[in-house]
C-alpha cells in the first residue's frame, strides 16, 4: 500500500475549478516534489493532505485522499489528529512570538504531554535533526525571533518533525532564504527521507532535481505528468513538461 | 502661478499646526496657572479673620481644626495645644444673640467695637469676622493667616469647598472616588471586552460579525447623558433592589455605566488586534495539530497582547474622564468610600457639577481647576501608556 494515494481529487474554490481530475500515489519513505508555474494548484493539492484548505471559505472538494489507506476527509477523521500525523512547513519561516525551546515544544504541549523530560529530549532530538543545535543550544531561552531566516526556516522543521509525523509537507520551503540556507534546506531533506514521507512543492527546478526521487508537474489544474524524476528532467514524455523544465514559458 | 499655490497650502498648513499647537498650550497653561492660583489663597476666607482672646496662646490652626471648631467637633482649646477651656464660636450672624440693637449702633456702626470687647472679655472666644470691623489695638490676637498648602490639598481627605470660615480642599476623596470606579469599570469591561473580541475575531461568521461590529461600535456613537438616563432609571434601582441599599446611587452603577460605555473600545481595539495576527502563525499551529482553541489562547492571543493591553488602556482613560453619566448615578458623595456601593463622587462629576456654583477667581473656582490638572495628568499618564504599549508592539512586528 502507497503512503499517500489521491483518486480522482476535484478541488473548487467558489466558481473557480483549481485541481482537475488529480489521481496520484506517493511511496512511503520517498520525497515527491510538485513543479509548474505559479497558481498551477500544486500548493492548494499538497494543502489537501492535511486539510489546511478546510479553512478556505467556499471551497469544495470531490474524489478521495487515502493516507496509509484510511480517506482523510471521512466524517469520523479528527482534523487535529490527521494533522499530527502530517506536519507542515510554509513557504516563509513562521516561528511563534515564543522562545526558541518552545516552539519546537509547541506541537507536543498542545497534545497533551506535560512530562518535562520527555519534551526536553524531543526537542533536543528534533533541534538536532534539523542540524540547529549546535547554532541554538546555549540560547533555547532566546526568542526565535532572534534566529536568521534560514535558522528560523530550519527551527519550523525541528518545530514539524517533533511531534514525530509520517509525512511531511513542505511548501516552497527555501523559496525566502538565501542559496546557503536553502542547500542546508536540501541537505536536512536527504536526511529526513528515511523517517518521513516528504512532499515538496518547489518553483526551484534544480531543487527538484536534486532532492526528489518522483517529481510532478502541474499546469492550470491538472497533472500533466508524475514520473521518477530522472525521467522527468531528462526524457519528460509531455511536450509541455519539456517546455517547462528547459524555461520555455512558466 | 503654481508655485504660488504651493506656497499658499505650505502656509495654510503649517499654519494651522502651529496654530493648533498653541491652543492646546495655552489651555494647559491656563489649567496650570488657574489651578496653581489655590496655593495662593488664604486658609480663611479673603478678607475675614480669626480673632480670640489676647491671652489664648493658641496661633495657629489648619483648615481641617477650623472647620471642626465651627462645626464644634472641636470644643476644648486643650485639643489645639491651648490652655483647658471651653471654645465659645463666634460669627458674625450671631450678633444678635450678644447684643442690642442700640449696642451695635446705628448701620451696625459699633458693631466692629462690641465684638471686640465681647471677645476681649471671654477668654475661651473665636470670632469669625471682617478684618476691617476689628478696630487697631483692641488687643485681640489673630490665628495667624496661612495660604492653602499642597499637603493640605494632595493628602486631605476632606472635600468641603463651601465650608465657612475655612473652607476643605482635600482631593483624596474624589481621587478615590475616580480610581475605584475606573477599577470597577475595568473589572467588569475586561472579561466581557476580550470574549466578545474572541468571539467576533475568531468565531462569528462573516455575516454575524457584519451586524455585530457595527452595532458595538454604535454604543460608542451614544451620548453619555443617555447612558447616565440609563443608568439611573435601570441600573440604580436594580442596585437598590438587589443589594437592599437605602440609596442605589452608588460606585457599583458608575462602575457598571463606564463598564458598558468603555466596553466598545476595548472589543474594537483588542479585535483588530487579534484579526492582524498574521494568518501564517495561525496555520502553523494548526498544522502541528492544535485545535482551533488551542490555537486561540495559545497563539492569537498573546501574540496579539499589546493590542489588546493599549484597547484596555484606552477604556481606562475613557471611564476615568467620563463625566455625564457618572455624575448622574454615582450619588456624588465627597467621602472616601470604604466600598463600592456607597455612594462616591469622581474629579470630573466634581468639576461640572461645582463649577457652576463657584465663584470666579475664589478659592473654590482655582480648586476646581487644580482638579482639572489632575485629571490632565491622570489621563497623560493613560496616554503615555498606550504609546509605550503600541511602541513596544511596533518594534516586535518589525
Amino acid at each position: 500500500m502507497e503512503k499517500i494515494e489521491a483518486k480522482e481529487v476535484n478541488f473548487h474554490y467558489g466558481d473557480f475549478h483549481a485541481l482537475k481530475n488529480i489521481s496520484m500515489e506517493i511511496p512511503r519513505n520517498k520525497v515527491v516534489a510538485f513543479i509548474g508555474p505559479s497558481g498551477c494548484g500544486k500548493s492548494t493539492f499538497l494543502r489537501l493532505f492535511n486539510r489546511m484548505n478546510d479553512l478556505v471559505p467556499g471551497a469544495r472538494l470531490s474524489g478521495k485522499i487515502l493516507i496509509d489507506g484510511k480517506d482523510i476527509y471521512a466524517p469520523d477523521v479528527q482534523v487535529d489528529e490527521l494533522r499530527k500525523d502530517v506536519g507542515m512547513v510554509f513557504q516563509r519561516p513562521n516561528p511563534f512570538p515564543k522562545s526558541i525551546f518552545e516552539n519546537v515544544a509547541y506541537g507536543l504541549r498542545v497534545n497533551g504531554i506535560k512530562d518535562k523530560e520527555f519534551i526536553a529530549g524531543k526537542v533536543e532530538e528534533a533541534l538536532k535533526g534539523a542540524a540547529l543545535w549546535n547554532e541554538v543550544k546555549e540560547k533555547l531561552n532566546a526568542s526565535a525571533y532572534a534566529l536568521s531566516g534560514g535558522q528560523q526556516q530550519r527551527l519550523c522543521i525541528a518545530r514539524a518533525m517533533a511531534v514525530s509525523p509520517s509525512v511531511l509537507l513542505m511548501d516552497e520551503p527555501a523559496s525566502a532564504l538565501d542559496p546557503i540556507s536553502t542547500a542546508k534546506i536540501e541537505e536536512l531533506i536527504c536526511e529526513m527521507r528515511d523517517k518521513v514521507t516528504i512532499v515538496i512543492v518547489t518553483h526551484n527546478m534544480q531543487q527538484a532535481s536534486r532532492v526528489s526521487d518522483k517529481t510532478a508537474f502541474f499546469y492550470m489544474g491538472e497533472m500533466i505528468e508524475y514520473d521518477d524524476t530522472k525521467l522527468i528532467f531528462t526524457n519528460p514524455r509531455k511536450e509541455a513538461t519539456q517546455n517547462y523544465i528547459t524555461g520555455r514559458f512558466g | 502661478m503654481k508655485r504660488v499655490i504651493e506656497k499658499t497650502v505650505r502656509w495654510i498648513l503649517t499654519g494651522s499646526g502651529f496654530v493648533t499647537s498653541v491652543v492646546i498650550l495655552l489651555i494647559i497653561g491656563f489649567l496650570f496657572t488657574e489651578g496653581a492660583g489655590l496655593f495662593g489663597e488664604p486658609v480663611i476666607e479673603e478678607g475675614y479673620v480669626l480673632a480670640v482672646n489676647g491671652e489664648n496662646p493658641v496661633k495657629e490652626m489648619s483648615a481641617e481644626e477650623i472647620k471642626a471648631v465651627f462645626d464644634e467637633d472641636i470644643t476644648n482649646w486643650k485639643e489645639l495645644g491651648g490652655p483647658d477651656l471651653a471654645i465659645e464660636t463666634f460669627r458674625l450672624e450671631d450678633a444678635d444673640e450678644y447684643f442690642t440693637e442700640e449696642e451695635l449702633g446705628p448701620q451696625y456702626g459699633n458693631a466692629g467695637a462690641a465684638i471686640a470687647a465681647l471677645v476681649a472679655s471671654r477668654p475661651g472666644m473665636v470670632a469669625f469676622v471682617p478684618e476691617l470691623m476689628i478696630p487697631e489695638e483692641s488687643g485681640l490676637n489673630f490665628i495667624e493667616d496661612r495660604n492653602i498648602s499642597p499637603g493640605e490639598v494632595l493628602g486631605g481627605r476632606e472635600w468641603f469647598p463651601t465650608a465657612t470660615p475655612s473652607p476643605l480642599f482635600g482631593i483624596l476623596p474624589l481621587l478615590a472616588g475616580t480610581l475605584w470606579v475606573s477599577l470597577f469599570a475595568i473589572l467588569f469591561a475586561l472579561p466581557f471586552g476580550i470574549s466578545i473580541a474572541v468571539y467576533m475575531s475568531e468565531v462569528a461568521s462573516g455575516k454575524v460579525r457584519g451586524f455585530l461590529k457595527p452595532v458595538i461600535e454604535l454604543l460608542n456613537g451614544i451620548p453619555s447623558v443617555v447612558y447616565g438616563f440609563f443608568g439611573l432609571v435601570v441600573i440604580v434601582p436594580m442596585l437598590q433592589q438587589v443589594f437592599g441599599l437605602p440609596v442605589g446611587e452608588s460606585g457599583l452603577a458608575g462602575s457598571i455605566v463606564l463598564a458598558i460605555m468603555a466596553l466598545p473600545t476595548i472589543v474594537t481595539v483588542a479585535e483588530d488586534a487579534m484579526r492582524n495576527c498574521p494568518r501564517t502563525l495561525r496555520e502553523a499551529s494548526l498544522a502541528l495539530g492544535a485545535t482551533k482553541w488551542q490555537t486561540i489562547y495559545k497563539v492569537v492571543i498573546p501574540s496579539s497582547m499589546s493590542g489588546i493591553a493599549s484597547g484596555v488602556v484606552l477604556g481606562i482613560g475613557r471611564a476615568v474622564g467620563e463625566t455625564m453619566a457618572v455624575l448622574m448615578v454615582t450619588g456624588n458623595a465627597a467621602v472616601i468610600p470604604s466600598s463600592i456601593l456607597e455612594p462616591l463622587r469622581t474629579i470630573p462629576a466634581t468639576i461640572a457639577a461645582e463649577l457652576g456654583e463657584a465663584p470666579a477667581g475664589g478659592a473654590h473656582y482655582q480648586s476646581l481647576f487644580l482638579l482639572g490638572v489632575i485629571l490632565f495628568f491622570i489621563t497623560f499618564a493613560i496616554n503615555l501608556c498606550v504609546e509605550y504599549i503600541s511602541s513596544r508592539n511596533r518594534a516586535k512586528n518589525n
